[in-house]
Protein backbone atom coordinates (compact mmCIF):
# COMPACT_ATOMS: atom_id res chain seq x y z
CA UNK A 1 0.00 0.00 0.00
CA UNK A 2 1.37 3.39 -0.98
CA UNK A 3 -0.01 6.91 -0.86
CA UNK A 4 0.30 9.51 -3.58
CA UNK A 5 -0.14 13.25 -3.10
CA UNK A 6 -2.05 13.91 -6.29
CA UNK A 7 -1.48 17.67 -6.30
CA UNK A 8 2.31 17.26 -6.04
CA UNK A 9 2.51 13.89 -7.84
CA UNK A 10 4.75 12.79 -4.97
CA UNK A 11 4.84 9.55 -3.02
CA UNK A 12 3.89 10.26 0.57
CA UNK A 13 6.20 9.04 3.32
CA UNK A 14 5.21 7.12 6.41
CA UNK A 15 5.24 9.42 9.41
CA UNK A 16 3.64 7.84 12.47
CA UNK A 17 1.78 4.78 13.69
CA UNK A 18 -0.70 4.55 16.55
CA UNK A 19 -2.33 1.48 18.08
CA UNK A 20 -5.22 2.78 20.19
CA UNK A 21 -5.72 -0.66 21.75
CA UNK A 22 -9.19 -1.30 20.34
CA UNK A 23 -7.92 -3.44 17.50
CA UNK A 24 -7.71 -0.55 15.08
CA UNK A 25 -4.60 1.06 13.64
CA UNK A 26 -3.84 4.61 12.57
CA UNK A 27 -0.91 5.43 10.33
CA UNK A 28 -0.10 8.85 8.97
CA UNK A 29 1.70 9.65 5.75
CA UNK A 30 3.17 13.01 4.80
CA UNK A 31 3.85 14.56 1.43
CA UNK A 32 7.53 15.55 1.30
CA UNK A 33 6.72 18.46 -1.03
CA UNK A 34 3.68 20.23 0.38
CA UNK A 35 3.61 18.74 3.86
CA UNK A 36 0.04 17.48 3.57
CA UNK A 37 -0.66 14.66 6.00
CA UNK A 38 -3.24 11.93 5.55
CA UNK A 39 -4.20 9.22 8.00
CA UNK A 40 -4.92 5.62 7.10
CA UNK A 41 -7.37 4.13 9.59
CA UNK A 42 -7.93 0.40 9.53
CA UNK A 43 -10.75 -1.47 11.22
CA UNK A 44 -10.00 -4.45 13.51
CA UNK A 45 -10.38 -7.00 10.72
CA UNK A 46 -8.03 -5.11 8.41
CA UNK A 47 -5.53 -4.61 11.23
CA UNK A 48 -5.67 -8.30 12.01
CA UNK A 49 -5.03 -9.20 8.39
CA UNK A 50 -1.82 -7.15 8.42
CA UNK A 51 -0.79 -8.68 11.77
CA UNK A 52 -1.39 -12.16 10.42
CA UNK A 53 1.34 -11.61 7.85
CA UNK A 54 3.88 -11.10 10.61
CA UNK A 55 4.80 -7.62 9.40
CA UNK A 56 4.68 -4.22 11.06
CA UNK A 57 3.40 -1.02 9.51
CA UNK A 58 6.12 1.59 9.93
CA UNK A 59 8.86 -1.00 10.02
CA UNK A 60 10.31 -3.04 12.84
CA UNK A 61 11.75 -1.29 15.85
CA UNK A 62 13.11 -4.55 17.26
CA UNK A 63 14.06 -7.72 15.37
CA UNK A 64 11.33 -10.31 14.91
CA UNK A 65 11.49 -12.84 17.72
CA UNK A 66 11.25 -16.60 17.14
CA UNK A 67 7.63 -17.75 17.06
CA UNK A 68 6.43 -14.18 17.40
CA UNK A 69 3.08 -14.81 15.72
CA UNK A 70 2.38 -17.97 17.70
CA UNK A 71 3.31 -16.32 20.99
CA UNK A 72 1.41 -13.14 20.34
CA UNK A 73 -1.66 -14.33 18.50
CA UNK A 74 -2.51 -17.86 19.66
CA UNK A 75 -5.24 -17.57 22.28
CA UNK A 76 -5.10 -21.17 23.46
CA UNK A 77 -1.36 -21.66 23.89
CA UNK A 78 0.34 -23.18 26.92
CA UNK A 79 1.70 -20.67 29.38
CA UNK A 80 4.84 -22.78 29.66
CA UNK A 81 5.25 -23.54 25.96
CA UNK A 82 8.67 -21.92 25.82
CA UNK A 83 11.60 -21.94 28.21
CA UNK A 84 13.32 -18.62 27.64
CA UNK A 85 17.07 -18.35 27.44
CA UNK A 86 17.70 -22.09 27.70
CA UNK A 87 18.53 -22.80 24.08
CA UNK A 88 22.04 -23.34 22.77
CA UNK A 89 22.74 -19.65 22.54
CA UNK A 90 21.36 -18.88 25.95
CA UNK A 91 23.10 -21.61 27.92
CA UNK A 92 26.21 -20.77 29.85
CA UNK A 93 25.88 -17.02 29.47
CA UNK A 94 25.27 -14.60 32.29
CA UNK A 95 21.60 -13.91 32.67
CA UNK A 96 20.70 -10.56 34.19
CA UNK A 97 18.80 -10.61 37.45
CA UNK A 98 15.43 -8.92 37.84
CA UNK A 99 14.76 -6.53 40.70
CA UNK A 100 11.51 -7.03 42.63
CA UNK A 101 10.07 -3.83 41.19
CA UNK A 102 11.00 -4.85 37.65
CA UNK A 103 9.41 -8.26 38.12
CA UNK A 104 6.24 -6.64 39.43
CA UNK A 105 6.14 -4.42 36.38
CA UNK A 106 6.76 -7.36 34.08
CA UNK A 107 3.89 -9.22 35.73
CA UNK A 108 1.53 -6.52 34.47
CA UNK A 109 2.39 -7.35 30.87
CA UNK A 110 -0.26 -9.63 29.30
CA UNK A 111 0.88 -13.22 29.72
CA UNK A 112 0.72 -14.06 26.02
CA UNK A 113 3.56 -11.64 25.27
CA UNK A 114 5.27 -11.64 28.65
CA UNK A 115 7.90 -14.17 27.67
CA UNK A 116 8.82 -12.26 24.56
CA UNK A 117 8.94 -8.93 26.41
CA UNK A 118 11.07 -10.45 29.13
CA UNK A 119 13.54 -11.73 26.59
CA UNK A 120 13.76 -8.36 24.84
CA UNK A 121 14.70 -6.68 28.12
CA UNK A 122 17.06 -9.51 29.04
CA UNK A 123 18.80 -9.33 25.66
CA UNK A 124 19.07 -5.56 25.99
CA UNK A 125 20.67 -5.91 29.41
CA UNK A 126 23.00 -8.72 28.35
CA UNK A 127 24.25 -6.83 25.32
CA UNK A 128 25.15 -3.88 27.56
CA UNK A 129 26.57 -5.87 30.43
CA UNK A 130 23.80 -4.82 32.81
CA UNK A 131 23.69 -7.21 35.76
CA UNK A 132 20.26 -6.30 37.10
CA UNK A 133 17.13 -5.18 35.31
CA UNK A 134 15.33 -2.45 37.19
CA UNK A 135 12.37 -0.25 36.21
CA UNK A 136 14.89 2.41 35.20
CA UNK A 137 16.63 -0.03 32.88
CA UNK A 138 13.25 -0.97 31.42
CA UNK A 139 12.43 2.71 30.81
CA UNK A 140 15.76 3.27 29.09
CA UNK A 141 15.37 0.14 26.97
CA UNK A 142 11.86 1.11 26.01
CA UNK A 143 12.99 4.53 24.86
CA UNK A 144 16.03 3.23 23.01
CA UNK A 145 14.26 0.33 21.33
CA UNK A 146 11.07 2.22 20.57
CA UNK A 147 8.90 -0.31 22.38
CA UNK A 148 5.27 0.63 22.81
CA UNK A 149 3.31 -0.33 25.89
CA UNK A 150 5.94 -2.69 27.25
CA UNK B 1 -2.01 9.99 -11.99
CA UNK B 2 0.80 7.54 -11.31
CA UNK B 3 -0.12 4.05 -10.19
CA UNK B 4 1.35 1.63 -7.65
CA UNK B 5 4.33 0.38 -9.61
CA UNK B 6 5.22 3.91 -10.69
CA UNK B 7 5.98 4.83 -7.08
CA UNK B 8 9.42 3.49 -6.34
CA UNK B 9 10.58 5.48 -3.31
CA UNK B 10 11.62 3.36 -0.36
CA UNK B 11 8.93 3.34 2.30
CA UNK B 12 9.76 3.14 5.96
CA UNK B 13 7.48 0.20 6.59
CA UNK B 14 9.41 -1.89 4.12
CA UNK B 15 6.66 -4.51 4.07
CA UNK B 16 8.09 -6.23 1.01
CA UNK B 17 11.49 -6.35 2.71
CA UNK B 18 9.92 -7.76 5.88
CA UNK B 19 8.27 -10.52 3.87
CA UNK B 20 11.55 -11.11 2.05
CA UNK B 21 13.39 -11.39 5.36
CA UNK B 22 10.89 -14.00 6.53
CA UNK B 23 11.50 -16.05 3.41
CA UNK B 24 15.27 -15.77 3.79
CA UNK B 25 15.04 -16.92 7.38
CA UNK B 26 13.24 -20.09 6.31
CA UNK B 27 15.80 -20.72 3.56
CA UNK B 28 18.72 -20.19 5.93
CA UNK B 29 17.16 -22.43 8.55
CA UNK B 30 16.61 -25.25 6.10
CA UNK B 31 20.07 -24.94 4.57
CA UNK B 32 21.21 -27.83 6.74
CA UNK B 33 18.35 -30.08 5.68
CA UNK B 34 19.15 -32.52 2.91
CA UNK B 35 15.64 -32.77 1.57
CA UNK B 36 12.15 -31.75 2.49
CA UNK B 37 9.33 -34.19 1.77
CA UNK B 38 5.66 -33.33 2.13
CA UNK B 39 3.51 -36.29 3.11
CA UNK B 40 0.03 -35.60 1.81
CA UNK B 41 -3.06 -37.21 0.40
CA UNK B 42 -5.85 -34.72 -0.03
CA UNK B 43 -8.01 -37.22 1.88
CA UNK B 44 -8.55 -37.41 5.62
CA UNK B 45 -8.29 -40.57 7.67
CA UNK B 46 -5.88 -42.49 5.45
CA UNK B 47 -3.08 -42.53 8.01
CA UNK B 48 -0.72 -39.81 6.82
CA UNK B 49 0.52 -38.99 10.29
CA UNK B 50 0.95 -42.65 11.17
CA UNK B 51 2.96 -43.24 8.00
CA UNK B 52 4.97 -40.05 8.54
CA UNK B 53 5.95 -40.90 12.09
CA UNK B 54 6.93 -44.49 11.33
CA UNK B 55 8.78 -43.54 8.16
CA UNK B 56 10.77 -40.94 10.12
CA UNK B 57 11.65 -43.55 12.74
CA UNK B 58 12.75 -45.98 10.05
CA UNK B 59 14.97 -43.34 8.47
CA UNK B 60 16.49 -42.55 11.84
CA UNK B 61 17.12 -46.21 12.60
CA UNK B 62 18.99 -46.50 9.32
CA UNK B 63 21.33 -43.73 10.41
CA UNK B 64 19.73 -40.87 8.53
CA UNK B 65 18.87 -37.91 10.74
CA UNK B 66 15.14 -37.28 10.42
CA UNK B 67 12.77 -34.59 11.63
CA UNK B 68 9.03 -34.15 11.39
CA UNK B 69 7.16 -30.89 11.15
CA UNK B 70 3.55 -31.49 12.09
CA UNK B 71 1.85 -29.16 9.60
CA UNK B 72 -1.60 -30.22 10.75
CA UNK B 73 -2.02 -27.17 12.96
CA UNK B 74 -5.61 -27.94 13.91
CA UNK B 75 -5.31 -31.66 14.52
CA UNK B 76 -1.70 -32.32 15.49
CA UNK B 77 -0.88 -35.92 16.38
CA UNK B 78 2.80 -36.43 15.62
CA UNK B 79 4.13 -35.94 19.20
CA UNK B 80 1.91 -38.72 20.50
CA UNK B 81 2.97 -41.01 17.65
CA UNK B 82 6.62 -40.32 18.48
CA UNK B 83 6.10 -40.74 22.21
CA UNK B 84 6.81 -37.09 23.01
CA UNK B 85 5.30 -35.47 26.10
CA UNK B 86 5.05 -31.75 26.54
CA UNK B 87 7.99 -29.92 28.00
CA UNK B 88 8.71 -26.21 27.57
CA UNK B 89 10.69 -25.77 24.38
CA UNK B 90 14.15 -24.34 25.04
CA UNK B 91 14.38 -20.95 23.41
CA UNK B 92 17.14 -18.60 22.46
CA UNK B 93 17.67 -15.87 19.92
CA UNK B 94 18.79 -18.67 17.62
CA UNK B 95 15.33 -20.20 17.64
CA UNK B 96 13.29 -22.90 19.31
CA UNK B 97 14.75 -26.33 19.92
CA UNK B 98 12.65 -29.16 18.49
CA UNK B 99 11.50 -32.01 20.70
CA UNK B 100 13.15 -35.39 20.37
CA UNK B 101 11.05 -38.53 20.07
CA UNK B 102 11.34 -42.24 19.43
CA UNK B 103 14.52 -43.32 17.64
CA UNK B 104 15.85 -39.77 17.92
CA UNK B 105 13.40 -38.20 15.48
CA UNK B 106 13.13 -34.46 16.07
CA UNK B 107 9.74 -32.82 15.94
CA UNK B 108 7.84 -29.59 16.21
CA UNK B 109 4.09 -29.48 16.45
CA UNK B 110 1.33 -27.19 17.62
CA UNK B 111 0.46 -30.01 20.01
CA UNK B 112 3.56 -29.01 21.99
CA UNK B 113 2.50 -25.38 22.14
CA UNK B 114 -1.25 -25.60 22.78
CA UNK B 115 -2.88 -26.07 26.16
CA UNK B 116 -4.00 -29.66 26.74
CA UNK B 117 -7.02 -30.47 24.64
CA UNK B 118 -7.42 -26.88 23.44
CA UNK B 119 -8.22 -26.11 19.81
CA UNK B 120 -6.01 -23.74 17.88
CA UNK B 121 -7.66 -20.36 18.35
CA UNK B 122 -6.27 -16.96 17.52
CA UNK B 123 -6.81 -13.64 19.19
CA UNK B 124 -8.64 -11.18 16.99
CA UNK B 125 -12.04 -10.02 15.83
CA UNK B 126 -14.41 -12.97 15.64
CA UNK B 127 -16.58 -11.53 12.87
CA UNK B 128 -15.50 -12.72 9.44
CA UNK B 129 -12.42 -14.37 10.86
CA UNK B 130 -12.16 -16.44 7.68
CA UNK B 131 -10.61 -13.33 6.09
CA UNK B 132 -7.48 -13.48 8.23
CA UNK B 133 -7.38 -16.96 9.78
CA UNK B 134 -5.76 -18.58 6.75
CA UNK B 135 -3.02 -15.97 6.73
CA UNK B 136 -2.48 -16.45 10.46
CA UNK B 137 -2.10 -20.21 10.03
CA UNK B 138 0.34 -19.64 7.18
CA UNK B 139 2.40 -17.38 9.45
CA UNK B 140 2.39 -20.03 12.17
CA UNK B 141 3.51 -22.61 9.62
CA UNK B 142 6.31 -20.29 8.50
CA UNK B 143 7.48 -20.01 12.08
CA UNK B 144 7.41 -23.79 12.55
CA UNK B 145 9.71 -24.03 9.54
CA UNK B 146 11.93 -21.02 10.01
CA UNK B 147 12.18 -20.47 13.77
CA UNK B 148 13.09 -24.01 14.80
CA UNK B 149 16.74 -24.92 15.20
CA UNK B 150 16.49 -28.03 13.03
CA UNK B 151 20.24 -28.40 12.71
CA UNK B 152 21.63 -30.88 10.23
CA UNK B 153 18.96 -33.28 9.01
CA UNK B 154 19.03 -35.71 6.13
CA UNK B 155 15.26 -35.57 5.78
CA UNK B 156 12.55 -33.29 7.11
CA UNK B 157 9.09 -34.79 6.68
CA UNK B 158 6.13 -32.42 6.63
CA UNK B 159 2.94 -34.06 7.80
CA UNK B 160 0.16 -32.23 5.97
CA UNK B 161 -3.52 -32.14 6.92
CA UNK B 162 -6.19 -33.23 4.45
CA UNK B 163 -6.82 -30.87 1.56
CA UNK B 164 -4.45 -28.75 -0.51
CA UNK B 165 -4.36 -25.46 1.36
CA UNK B 166 -1.31 -26.29 3.47
CA UNK B 167 0.59 -27.60 0.48
CA UNK B 168 0.03 -24.35 -1.40
CA UNK B 169 1.16 -22.34 1.61
CA UNK B 170 4.29 -24.47 1.81
CA UNK B 171 5.12 -23.81 -1.82
CA UNK B 172 5.00 -20.07 -1.14
CA UNK B 173 6.93 -20.23 2.12
CA UNK B 174 9.62 -22.56 0.79
CA UNK B 175 9.91 -20.67 -2.48
CA UNK B 176 9.79 -23.95 -4.39
CA UNK B 177 7.41 -26.89 -4.34
CA UNK B 178 8.55 -29.68 -2.00
CA UNK B 179 8.88 -33.30 -3.06
CA UNK B 180 5.67 -35.15 -2.31
CA UNK B 181 4.94 -38.60 -0.91
CA UNK B 182 1.27 -39.50 -1.18
CA UNK B 183 -0.69 -41.79 1.08
CA UNK B 184 -3.94 -43.50 0.15
CA UNK B 185 -6.05 -46.40 1.28
CA UNK B 186 -7.12 -48.96 -1.35
CA UNK B 187 -10.64 -47.62 -1.96
CA UNK B 188 -11.73 -45.84 -5.13
CA UNK B 189 -13.10 -42.96 -3.04
CA UNK B 190 -9.70 -42.36 -1.53
CA UNK B 191 -8.13 -42.69 -4.96
CA UNK B 192 -10.40 -39.94 -6.30
CA UNK B 193 -9.36 -37.48 -3.62
CA UNK B 194 -5.67 -38.38 -3.74
CA UNK B 195 -5.68 -38.10 -7.53
CA UNK B 196 -6.75 -34.46 -7.29
CA UNK B 197 -4.01 -33.76 -4.77
CA UNK B 198 -1.35 -35.46 -6.87
CA UNK B 199 -2.49 -33.61 -9.97
CA UNK B 200 -2.33 -30.28 -8.14
CA UNK B 201 1.14 -31.09 -6.81
CA UNK B 202 2.39 -32.15 -10.21
CA UNK B 203 0.99 -29.03 -11.84
CA UNK B 204 2.72 -26.93 -9.20
CA UNK B 205 6.00 -28.64 -10.04
CA UNK B 206 6.51 -31.00 -7.12
CA UNK B 207 8.45 -34.19 -7.64
CA UNK B 208 6.08 -37.08 -6.95
CA UNK B 209 8.13 -39.67 -5.09
CA UNK B 210 5.51 -42.38 -5.07
CA UNK B 211 2.44 -43.76 -3.37
CA UNK B 212 2.09 -45.52 -0.03
CA UNK B 213 -1.03 -47.67 0.16
CA UNK B 214 -2.08 -47.89 3.77
CA UNK B 215 -4.52 -50.20 5.59
CA UNK B 216 -4.28 -52.97 3.03
CA UNK B 217 -5.35 -56.56 3.39
CA UNK B 218 -8.55 -56.24 5.42
CA UNK B 219 -11.76 -54.32 5.13
CA UNK B 220 -10.97 -51.96 2.31
CA UNK B 221 -11.39 -53.24 -1.24
CA UNK B 222 -9.86 -51.52 -4.22
CA UNK B 223 -6.65 -50.81 -6.06
CA UNK B 224 -6.16 -47.08 -5.54
CA UNK B 225 -2.42 -47.48 -4.94
CA UNK B 226 -1.80 -49.27 -8.22
CA UNK B 227 -4.20 -47.03 -10.13
CA UNK B 228 -2.52 -43.83 -8.95
CA UNK B 229 0.97 -45.22 -9.50
CA UNK B 230 0.11 -46.15 -13.07
CA UNK B 231 -1.61 -42.86 -13.80
CA UNK B 232 1.26 -40.72 -12.52
CA UNK B 233 4.07 -43.08 -13.52
CA UNK B 234 5.40 -43.37 -9.98
CA UNK B 235 6.11 -46.43 -7.84
CA UNK B 236 3.99 -47.90 -5.08
CA UNK B 237 6.64 -47.51 -2.41
CA UNK B 238 4.93 -49.62 0.22
CA UNK B 239 1.74 -51.44 1.08
CA UNK B 240 1.14 -51.10 4.77
CA UNK B 241 -1.02 -53.79 6.43
CA UNK B 242 -3.13 -53.14 9.51
CA UNK B 243 -0.45 -54.45 11.81
CA UNK B 244 2.86 -53.67 10.12
CA UNK B 245 6.13 -55.08 11.33
CA UNK B 246 9.19 -52.83 11.68
CA UNK B 247 10.57 -54.38 8.49
CA UNK B 248 7.68 -52.82 6.56
CA UNK B 249 8.78 -49.36 7.62
CA UNK B 250 12.44 -50.11 7.15
CA UNK B 251 11.72 -51.21 3.59
CA UNK B 252 9.82 -48.00 2.90
CA UNK B 253 12.65 -45.94 4.36
CA UNK B 254 15.15 -47.76 2.19
CA UNK B 255 13.24 -46.77 -0.93
CA UNK B 256 13.43 -43.04 -0.19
Amino acid sequence: MKFLCVDCDQQMAFAERQLPGDGTLAATFKCPSCGRVVAMLTNPMETQLVSSLGVEIGGRTVPEQPFQTVRKMVATGREDAFAEGTGDEGRGKGTPAWSTDAEARLARVPNFVRGMVKRIYADYAKERGIAEITPAVMDTARAELGLEGM
Amino acid sequence: MRTYHDLTDADRSGLAEQIGAQRRRVAERLAGVGRVIAVMSGKGGVGKSYVTAHLARALARSGRAAGVLDADLNGPTIPRLLGINHAPRPTSQNGIEPAKGADGVTCISMALLLADGAPLAFKGPSAESFVWRGAMEASALRELLGDVAWGALDTLLLDLPPGMQRYLELCDILGAPPAVLTVTIPTAESGDAVRRAMRAAAERGSQLLGVVENMTGQGFAGSAGDDLAREFAVPVLARIPWHPAPDTWNALGARL
